[in-house]
């Protein structure tokens, strides 16, 4: 259901007396629950709650060719789909231009961070490499699936075991996993979406406030202040003081929500 | 940040290629005009507002902008297979939410505004160029529009920020390689409608590309301007 003018009207007058509905500061997340291998046949899984939103990212692997422009690296598909399971809204049919940015938001962030190490992914250079699926899909939308699909993607890569390759018969035994991780760096990119209500910016709305927000900035941050991947997403303009004060508000949300999700990446 | 710093092209780290705009270049369309940053060379083509089809998308309240980016195939080395990709679709979306500050539809409901945008020749920035040619052929098509927008892409190359970006530069190997940072601002109002990046950067040095980004605007506001102006001159009518 559409969040009436009314709702938006009143989480737009309590924000600017500071407050939001569910008393959490601007910086702070609602819980965040996070369960490793809910499927025992995907590489790595993952079920990643906020609140109420929840979202199930799987990791998968296959042998392929590199792409001409990368030979000796493995390659990283990512997609999203947005269930029509998970909310009214979604509906059946081709991914949408919703599900389709979704999915390239998580890639950017996964593949500029240089989180994975794409050339320990390289089996024969030119022929045969390793290609990673990152595959999201919503199953209860309340507000920023981005950045429940971000830290589903990075607890899902790290969570995975390759499998293992034959390399007489080139095939791949997907039921034989290895012990070995995919290879990873320490440059984890947490999906951080500032979002702009009226005058002011908040992390983590729920589905009436994300209804309530003008524009979003999505950004891939690790290590507390270094940006790998950014979107501002819909179509309210920013002044420059406004672009300072979402990437401040970023760097705060990092600061407050990191150790909630480094845990699960031990 | 280094003084001396030699660009591939031997441009200076604020310089833009060669700009050119040119608008009324599709006969048939309500408006259109071309944008050209160095080699990557976008055409865009406005028609509307017309009525919407399908029917189910149209806003009984206000009319839409509807934008289509598209690479001609053979606008880069290696051919790119015709037809919409996600790549496209994405970079649509953007253009979209890059204009929409400016537009004033709503006047028109039910109605849609076709913004078709082809990248005829690709030397990186090609977004950016397709927002310039856009912004143009809207206000060529007449549209009520409160300003005008303009788009530059910032480079980070290394360490070093540097305006306008050209292909080689994006594929920098060296230090901390390439970062891409597109911009888009409303051309008076100073607002920022698009935001991308792709690569690393610090927070500190990313607000320092928004700057950087900001004043390079103003030389691609001068480049649409005088390009809407000689549109007037070309029918005859005053300066």
């Amino acid at each position: 259901m559409e969040t009436s003018k009314l709702t938006i009207n009143r989480i737009k007058e309590y924000l600017s007396q500071g407050k939001r509905f569910d008393g959490r500061k601007p910086e702070e997340f609602r819980e965040i629950f996070i369960e490793k291998n809910i499927s025992k046949k995907a590489e790595g899984s993952v079920r990643v709650k906020i609140g109420k939103t929840e979202v199930l990212v799987g990791i998968k692997l296959d042998v392929g060719e590199p792409y001409p422009d990368s030979k000796d690296k493995g390659n990283l598909i990512t997609s999203a789909e947005l269930l029509p399971l998970s909310s009214e809204r979604f509906e059946l049919g081709p991914p949408k231009i919703d599900a389709i940015e979704l999915g390239r938001i998580i890639d950017r962030g996964v593949r500029e961070s240089k989180f994975i190490d794409f050339e320990k992914l390289c089996i024969k250079e030119g022929e045969k490499v390793w290609t990673v699926y990152i595959d999201i899909y919503s199953i209860n939308d309340d507000g920023n699936l981005l950045d429940a699909a971000g830290i589903g993607a990075i607890v899902a890569l790290k969570n995975a075991k390759m499998p293992k390759y034959d390399e007489k018969e080139e095939t791949v035994l997907f039921d034989e996993k290895t012990n070995t991780s995919v290879p990873l760096s320490d440059n984890i990119p947490f999906s951080i979406t500032i979002r702009k209500i009226g005058n002011k910016f908040l992390v983590d709305p729920t589905i009436e406030e994300e209804d309530a927000e003008e524009t979003r900035i999505t950004m891939g941050v690790s290590k507390g202040d270094i940006m790998s991947s950014m979107q501002k997403g819909k179509e309210t303009s920013l002044t420059i003081e406004q672009v300072s004060e979402a990437l401040d508000l970023a760097e705060k949300a990092w600061k407050t929500n990191w150790p909630k999700i480094e845990k699960f990446l031990k | 940040m280094a003084k001396e710093f030699k660009r591939l092209d031997g441009r200076k780290v604020n310089e833009i290629r060669e700009m050119e705009a040119k608008v009324g270049i599709v006969p048939n369309a309500d408006g259109s005009a071309m944008f050209r940053f160095g080699d990557t060379i976008a055409i865009a083509a406005v028609y509307g507002p017309k009525e919407m089809h399908p029917q189910h998308s149209q806003d009984p309240s206000t009319g839409v902008l509807r934008c289509t980016y598209n690479m001609l195939s053979f606008s880069v080395s290696e051919r790119i297979r015709p037809g919409p990709s996600r790549r496209s679709s994405e970079i649509s979306k953007i253009t979209e939410w890059a204009l929409k500050p400016i537009i004033d539809i709503e006047q028109f409901p039910g109605t849609v505004v076709d913004v078709h945008i082809q990248i005829v020749q690709a030397d990186a920035s090609t977004r950016c160029a397709g927002i310039n040619a856009a912004a143009l052929a809207l206000a060529h098509a007449g549209i009520p529009m409160r300003d005008l927008v303009s788009s530059i892409s910032i480079g980070k190359l290394d360490k070093q920020l540097v305006v306008d970006v050209n292909k080689l530069e994006e594929d920098w190997e060296e230090g901390e390689g390439a970062t891409d940072i597109p911009f888009a601002f409303t051309s008076q109002g100073n607002e920022v409608s698009l935001m991308q990046l792709d690569g690393k950067i610090s927070m500190k040095e990313y607000k320092e590309a928004v700057k950087l980004a900001h004043e390079a605007i103003k030389k691609v506001y001068e480049v649409q301007k005088k390009a809407l102006k000689d549109s007037i001159k070309d029918i005859g009518g005053e300066d």
